[in-house]
């Protein structure tokens, strides 16, 4: 979409506003993000950006909100919780999702379509049904309010995405390797973990850190199937933003965006990877 | 034909093994089956556990309505033959029943719960059952006062016990205190079992049978729930009213003179002296409690909501009420529902229009711009995508703010007046904002994929039989990409009808969604049975998109990141 050198003015000008509202639009999505990371350095309890700040002060910058995160035994405690469940529910995720996802791109699986639908529908219906569902069951059986309930429902929010990126790489997979290792002597546990499992590794990371994300992020179902005992990061974010929005907030969100940015980063070189892996196997 | 098999005279092809190669097969292909469902089993059950049976019980709490008939049995069943159309109010039996149904739900501390469950259909309900839950043992006092002056053995545990008891050689009688065992159990949903220490004799439960029931009842409670030894305990307040009840019944007289075991002196001599009793019918008595008890619309919205299963909350939840003349509308001040669900329809088009708005564009640019220089910008596209819901809410929870950074920069820029800041936040503007830019980068990848497959040679054949730009855009390209618009549209659709944290967050009072009535009847208003109708309400509405997403789309295009 290069501009050709017999462009009329209104092509030009078209042309560069085009350009000009894309820009604007890009500008829309990123700029929320990007604002509150310096603004979470500010050195007082403004939302705004102080007339220091605008001079470049730095004086008015500081580190404040981040103590306060890394000080305060609330947040303390919700950052604990998130790194105890999330990791906890992606394990479960991952490994039962890798295992039926397996069984699920073998030939010949009576219901296919109907079980599909029930493995990914936890990512259809939407939260607030879940939570619901989800909250009037755990606490006939007991689950309400505790960690086992939490995580089994986001190991449960998890699977879809677990369920969906590692069948998309069981369909490049070379079905003859297995045969060839089955055929060389190995038993179906060591062919599963020395032939199929590398191969298909980078599909089972990806759907794991959407599962991670997925849970880590996840506020709707805490706040409903857990209790105070549960609370994670979101959810104190959630607390903080609806009662008294404290700027530690922003402080959080940052380390968030950080997080959020590795993980990015992760899944992309995954992805390419993988790509490139398709592109030299036949099939 | 290989080595490895045969082909017999009647042309069957067998295998190395001798079998017919068509069972070979089958039992391969069997295997393989067994196989693949033994690698899908442990998640189906996982999911069917954790996720499908929440739904249900979701689904079923949205019927269900079994509080009425477990708090009140008797009632429920004796008022099925009364008709509210008649004007009238049901006969003594209810009100009879009604007392001892009462008595033992205040004891176990439910008929509260049963006033909050009735008052979401007719208002004052919550407080005419918690009041006269307070005043029921009344009754009974008066008359153990009364026994007591004609008898004091009436007040004696032993005296009772021997009296109710078949503990001397008397026939037993079955399924008393099972029964009030079970209803207890449904009663408190806990569970009760154990040894009572009691045996109703079955010649005192003919000639007092209501106050062998109501023995029964308290023995059951004193002995399961307090954990007493019945036969130490006076029994509470009912059974002297249940007495009383059973000496004013016709044809008492001849069954207490041919009675003879235990307690018949006594029994004869308070038989003797029941006009002492004071003359008060049940009615008389939930009447002088709380006169609400004379409004047939009370009885009419107990028998109405008497069944174990009811369309109430259904009929909630569309603006109507199930009323004892049948179905009707709600009056105009309590229809909210069909408005929520119009405004939930609505915001999310508005979103869903604005997103097309903004992301056409951007997919557009992406799917024209070199691979090298789009990736760097789908960055930006994926970044906010990945980045936690919060982060972004929160970020436009700090910039919307009458002192945030928006208006900020509008009154630096002189576009508004410092003393009259634009009201971005709290309201609808804010939530569609925050959401649009929340579900922008679900409309941009489904575009964006679809997009890059529109080959560029289309566009430039229709250029080079002389079509405009505009002309080679809109007949060319564009109908190729309105799959993508279609699957973009209906993905952002989906997600934001059900969307709760954003408008909790940033919505106020004009901007919040269907799901945020469901949390709020969740966790503030108690009333389960209405947010699960309101859920089941929009999972169907949710469901009916993602079928048609999946005729327009296909659920295996489902694409990640």
């Amino acid at each position: 979409m290069s501009l050709p050198i017999y462009a009329s003015t209104g092509q030009k000008i078209w042309y560069y506003g085009f350009r000009v509202i894309c820009g604007l639009i890009f500008f829309f999505l990123i700029a929320p993000i990007v604002t509150i990371i310096p603004l979470s350095f500010n050195a007082e309890n403004f939302f705004t950006f102080t007339p220091g700040m605008l001079r470049l002060d730095p004086d008015a910058y500081g580190l404040d909100h981040y103590r306060d995160f890394f000080t305060n035994p609330s947040w303390q405690q919700a950052l604990r919780n998130s790194v105890l469940i999330a990791p906890a529910a992606t394990v479960l995720s991952v490994s039962l999702g890798t295992l039926a996802a397996i069984g699920l791109s073998q030939s010949h699986v009576p219901f296919r379509g109907v079980i599909m639908a029930i493995l990914i529908s936890p990512m259809i219906v939407p939260l607030i049904i879940s939570a619901a569902g989800m909250y009037f069951f755990y606490s006939r059986i007991g689950l309400q309010g505790t960690y086992l309930g939490v995580v089994l429902a986001h190991a449960a929010l998890g699977i879809p995405f677990v369920i969906i990126t590692v069948t998309a790489t069981l369909v490049g997979f070379d079905k003859s390797l297995t045969r060839a290792s089955a055929n060389l002597g190995a038993n179906p546990v060591t062919t599963f973990f020395k032939v199929q499992m590398p191969l298909i590794l980078p599909g089972v990371i990806s759907g794991g850190l959407f599962a991670f994300i997925t849970s880590f992020d996840e506020v709707v179902i805490v706040l409903f199937v857990g209790s105070a005992g549960q609370k994670t990061l979101p959810w104190q974010m959630f607390i903080g933003l609806r009662e008294q929005i404290s700027p530690t907030i922003l402080a959080v969100a940052t380390i968030l965006v950080a997080i959020s940015i590795l993980l990015l980063t992760t899944v992309e070189l995954l992805r390419r990877r993988s790509e490139r892996l398709r592109g030299m196997t036949p099939g | 034909m290989t080595d490895n098999t045969a082909q017999t005279e009647n042309g069957l092809v067998l295998a190395a093994d001798g079998r017919p190669l068509k069972t070979s097969l089958r039992r391969a292909l069997r295997a393989q089956k067994i196989r693949a469902m033994l690698l899908i089993a442990p998640l189906l059950l996982f999911i069917l556990v954790t996720f499908i049976a929440p739904i249900a019980d979701m689904l079923f709490r949205s019927v269900e309505n079994q509080i009425v008939g477990d708090t009140l049995p008797e009632t429920t069943a004796t008022l099925q033959d009364w008709e509210f159309t008649s004007g009238e109010l049901p006969d003594e039996d209810v009100f009879e029943a009604l007392y001892y149904d009462m008595f033992v739900a205040v004891e176990a501390r439910r008929h509260t719960r049963l006033g909050s469950r009735l008052n979401y259909e007719q208002t004052g309900m919550s407080s005419l059952f918690r009041g006269t839950g307070r005043s029921l043992d009344d009754l009974g006092d008066d008359y153990f006062d009364v026994f007591e002056e004609i008898d004091p053995v009436w007040g004696d545990a032993g005296f009772w016990y021997s009296l109710m008891a078949a503990d001397n050689g008397e026939d037993p009688i079955d399924g008393l205190i099972a029964s009030q065992q079970a209803r207890l159990e449904t009663l408190s949903s806990d569970d009760y079992s154990g040894e009572i220490g009691f045996e109703p004799a079955a010649d005192i439960a003919q000639i007092l049978p209501r106050t062998a029931d109501a023995y029964a009842a308290w023995a059951t409670f004193a002995a399961l729930v307090d954990g007493d030894t019945v036969s130490e305990e006076e029994p509470w307040e009912a059974v002297f009213s249940a007495l009383a009840s059973d000496l004013r019944r016709d044809g008492a007289v001849a069954a207490i003179a041919a009675y003879s075991g235990d307690g018949a002196a006594e029994l004869q001599a308070a038989y003797v002296a029941r006009d002492q009793l004071p003359a008060i019918t049940y009615t008389e008595f939930f009447l002088n409690e709380n006169e609400d008890w004379g409004d047939v619309a009370i009885w009419g919205t107990i028998q109405a909501y008497s069944p174990a299963f009811t369309p109430g909350y259904f009929l909630t939840a569309i603006d109507m009420q199930l009323t004892p003349e049948g179905i009707s509308a709600q009056p105009e001040n309590r229809q909210i529902y069909v408005t929520l669900f119009v405004r939930t329809l609505f915001m999310s088009m508005v979103i869903m229009g604005s997103c097309v708005l903004l992301g056409y564009p951007i997919a557009f640019l992406l799917a024209n711009l070199p691979m090298r220089i789009s990736n760097m910008l789908l960055i930006l596209v994926l970044l906010p995508f990945w980045t936690s819901l919060l982060v972004r809410t929160s970020a436009w929870k700090v910039l919307l703010q009458q002192q945030g950074v928006i208006n900020d920069i509008l009154v630096w820029v002189g576009l508004v007046a410092d003393d009259n800041r634009l009201a971005l936040i709290n309201n609808q503007t804010g939530t569609i904002i925050a959401m649009t830019h929340i579900l922008l980068p679900f409309m941009i990848l489904p575009l964006y994929s679809v997009m890059q497959t529109i080959p560029v040679t289309y566009v430039r054949a229709a250029k080079s039989l002389g079509a405009t730009d505009w002309t080679a855009f809109w007949r060319v390209y564009f109908p190729n990409s309105v799959p993508g618009i279609g699957a973009g549209c209906i993905l952002v659709f989906i997600l934001s009808i059900g969307y709760y944290i954003t408008p909790e967050l940033v919505g106020g009072e004009t901007g919040t969604f269907i799901s945020n009535r469901i949390a709020y009847h969740i966790s503030q208003s108690l009333n389960w049975g209405l947010a699960a109708a309101l859920g089941s309400i929009l999972l169907v509405v949710v469901l009916a998109l993602y079928w048609a997403y999946d005729k327009i789309v296909g659920i295996d295009n489902v694409k990640l990141g």
